[in-house]
């Protein structure tokens, strides 16, 4: 494990967060990504661009979210005079139900600036899909969202909801018809609309600069976490824990903390039927380092280098890849990186709805799965904040499946 | 023995012959590594000057519907990279002379290892790479060993290549330049022969390399309209769709296939040999 000043410092002039991350675009992009890197440094630099993004964080998708304390969930965790007290931040309190949202309206204002006529995005459980429908609709662009095949039967209403919002849903049917089949999907189409097109990526992944990009966008999660527990606790977290599928929620929640060093940090990666199955999502407890979708990370892939499908009961999970922040994190020590199974997904899920009157996401389920086993083994002041990131009303269907029961 | 490399004769005697040159690609192992063999083996007597072959991956993305499928198909029948430089060496074996170029997507290669991977490519008989997800931006990956191993490397310049863009683009490129002529991904527009006489033009006052261009490039008129303007012409999803259309349904080669695919190669090749004296 490295000792650095920071671990907040990058990426570098290239993308890379040490050996990771970096520009593995095709040239035609190249032109692309350098101008959206342009574009964004001179925003970032302008304060009325940050000004646009507060404005409509708070008026329109209804900033700050709550930073909850869940009582009933700690009581739950207790064991004798062991059990830390939880805290929910309740980014599924969001407009459209995910914190998705908060990256959308960045790079939609991006978009703007940059007189982009066309968005296209790829989405997975359709909560990006959702989120970036959501802003064309709003910023008035018409909106291309690219959805593997096999994810638009598993997420219905999502698709639908797309629809309404004036989005056109295109199935995508190669390879294994899920996330990374759609986001090659909205490569090729951004190849082949370089002049009037933005391409919104989902996730902290993705090259130079959208892992930065989309980790600056949800930074604002850990940031309002740093201001709420202060004024709640007296004092920062002892422990943050979030859900990866690409990273960006967890990226969000981390990224502030980063330099706190009492503070652990741990990333909740999807485990399916389990990591000693080819049936995961775990790319950085299951995965080796290789190149995809524009950067360097941990992947899943074949011994020759082919990429796996991966597995997850939760769409959004379900990426053979990862954000390359991530990578560098593992590599680095600084967070740690633990998986959940679907089954104990499940069964989260299930705790929470009942103990909380909160539906999540089967993806912060994970995260929930992953609270349930540890909470138990920490101190009552020990104080633990779970990004609950997205709601679960768009899972009830895949649930019930799970269960055994019609609805 | 001539310092001057394969490609460099290659397009060199393309020169003293006053000919555009045809570039063919396929995927190595699409349908099958045997009948891939065969078809690469009967390139040259086709009329293929130089031959182009896709390393597969499962995750083409800047590859149009017909080459993303005969990707899969040779992945479904067991091809690998270990396998491709197999099929080189074999071909090499038979041929000394026609040059081989490999294209592909740079995971395969990170996973194989890049320094035994330049060693058996260099020893079957790679003579450049293109990979395609490798900009100068990450020159030190892969190129730059490349290289250093005596293996060219092949850069795409496209139309969104600007001026500014491109002296970096040709840095380190070498035994081509290979023009991308539309916008878009490969088998799925059209090449307009005029606006890349222009493109070409532009190329051709940054570089003196020879410009094979590519994407777009269905028919033998095609080939003939750009072997005019250009170096040399690349064919590569109109041929993976012959492979495609002597398959059995269950992705077989059918007997006719390879002499089908031949024979369109060789219509091919007539079209560029008119061009310049037709
Ligand atoms: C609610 C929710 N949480 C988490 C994720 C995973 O994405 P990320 O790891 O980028 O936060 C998704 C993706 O669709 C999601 O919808």
């Amino acid at each position: 494990m490295t000792s650095l000043n920071t671990y907040r410092g990058g990426p570098d002039e290239g993308g890379h967060f040490g050996q990771f991350g970096g520009r593995f675009v095709a040239e035609t992009l190249m032109p692309l990504i350098l101008e959206v890197e342009r574009a964004y440094t001179a925003a970032k630099a302008d304060p009325s661009f940050q000004a646009e993004i507060d404005y409509f964080a708070k008026h329109y998708v209804g900033r700050p979210s709550p930073l909850y304390h869940a009582e009933r969930i700690t009581e739950h965790l207790r064991r004798g005079d062991k059990g830390a007290k939880i805290y929910f931040k309740r980014d599924e309190l969001n407009h459209t139900g995910a914190h998705k949202i908060n990256n959308c309206i960045g790079q939609m204002l991006l978009a703007r600036r940059m007189g982009k006529k066309r968005i296209i995005a790829e989405t997975g459980a359709g909560q990006h899909g959702v989120a970036t429908a959501t802003v064309c609709a709003r910023f008035d662009l018409p909106c291309v969202i690219y959805m593997g095949e096999e994810d638009i039967e598993r997420q219905k209403p999502n698709v639908f909801r797309m629809k309404l919002l004036g989005a056109r849903v295109v199935p995508v049917t190669s390879g294994s018809r899920t996330l990374k089949d759609a986001m090659n999907e909205a490569l090729r189409d951004w190849v082949a609309n370089v002049d009037d097109t933005f391409y919104i990526i989902g996730t902290a992944a993705g090259p130079h600069p959208y892992p930065a990009m989309v980790r600056d966008f949800q930074c604002v999660i850990g940031n309002e976490v740093r201001e709420q527990i202060m004024e709640m606790e007296g004092r920062g977290p002892d422990s943050l824990v979030a859900c990866i599928g690409g990273g960006s929620n967890a990226i969000g929640l981390f990224h502030p903390f980063l330099d706190d060093k009492n503070v652990r940090i741990f990333g909740v990666e999807a485990a399916g039927l389990g990591l000693d199955t080819d049936k995961h999502a775990a790319s950085l407890t299951g995965g080796r380092p290789g190149v995809l979708h524009g950067n360097r990370t941990y992947l899943l892939q074949s011994d020759d280098g082919q990429i796996l499908e991966a597995h997850s009961i939760s769409a959004g999970l379900d990426y053979p890849g990862i954000g390359p922040e991530h990578s560098w994190l593992k590599e680095s020590g600084r967070v740690e990186y633990v998986s959940s199974s679907d089954a104990e997904a499940l069964e989260a899920f299930q705790t929470c709805s009942r103990l909380e009157g909160i539906l999540p996401a089967l993806e912060p389920a994970h995260a929930l799965a992953f609270v349930v086993k540890l909470a138990p083994t920490l101190p009552q002041d020990h104080l633990l904040v779970m990004n609950l990131c997205g709601r679960g009303d768009k899972d009830v269907f895949t649930v019930a499946e799970a269960l055994g029961t019609e609805i | 023995m001539s310092t001057k490399s394969r490609l460099e004769r290659r397009f060199a005697d393309l020169k003293a012959q006053g000919r555009g040159g045809l570039v063919t690609f396929t995927t190595a192992g699409d349908p099958t590594f045997e009948a891939s063999l065969e078809l690469v083996l009967g390139l040259p007597g086709a009329g293929v000057d130089v031959i182009e072959l896709g390393m597969p991956f499962s995750d083409p993305m800047a590859d149009g519907p017909a080459i993303q499928a005969s990707s899969l198909r040779a992945l479904g029948a067991g091809m690998n990279l270990a396998r491709t430089l197999d099929l080189v060496r074999r071909f090499r074996g038979t041929d000394e002379d026609t040059p081989i170029v490999l294209m592909g997507y740079y995971n395969p290669i990170h996973s194989y290892g890049v320094e035994a991977f330049l060693a058996d490519a260099k020893a079957a008989g790679v003579d450049g790479l293109i990979v395609v997800d490798l900009p100068p931006e990450e020159d030190d990956e892969l190129c730059l060993p490349a290289l250093k191993a005596g293996i060219h490397w092949i850069r795409l310049a496209t139309p969104t290549t600007d001026d500014k863009r491109l002296p970096s683009v040709l840095a380190n490129t070498g035994g081509f330049v290979y023009y991308v002529s539309i916008m878009g991904i490969t088998g799925t527009r059209e090449v307009q022969a005029d606006a890349v006489r222009v493109a070409v033009e532009r190329l051709k006052r940054h570089s003196e390399l020879p410009i094979a261009v590519g994407f777009g490039i269905k028919t033998p008129e095609q080939a003939a309209s750009i072997a005019r303007v250009a170096d040399a012409a690349v064919v590569g999803s109109a041929i993976v769709e012959r492979i495609k259309g002597g398959l059995d349904d269950g992705d077989r080669p059918r007997p006719a296939m390879v002499p089908d695919v031949l024979g369109f190669v060789r219509a091919l090749a007539a079209g560029v040999r008119k061009a310049r004296n037709g």
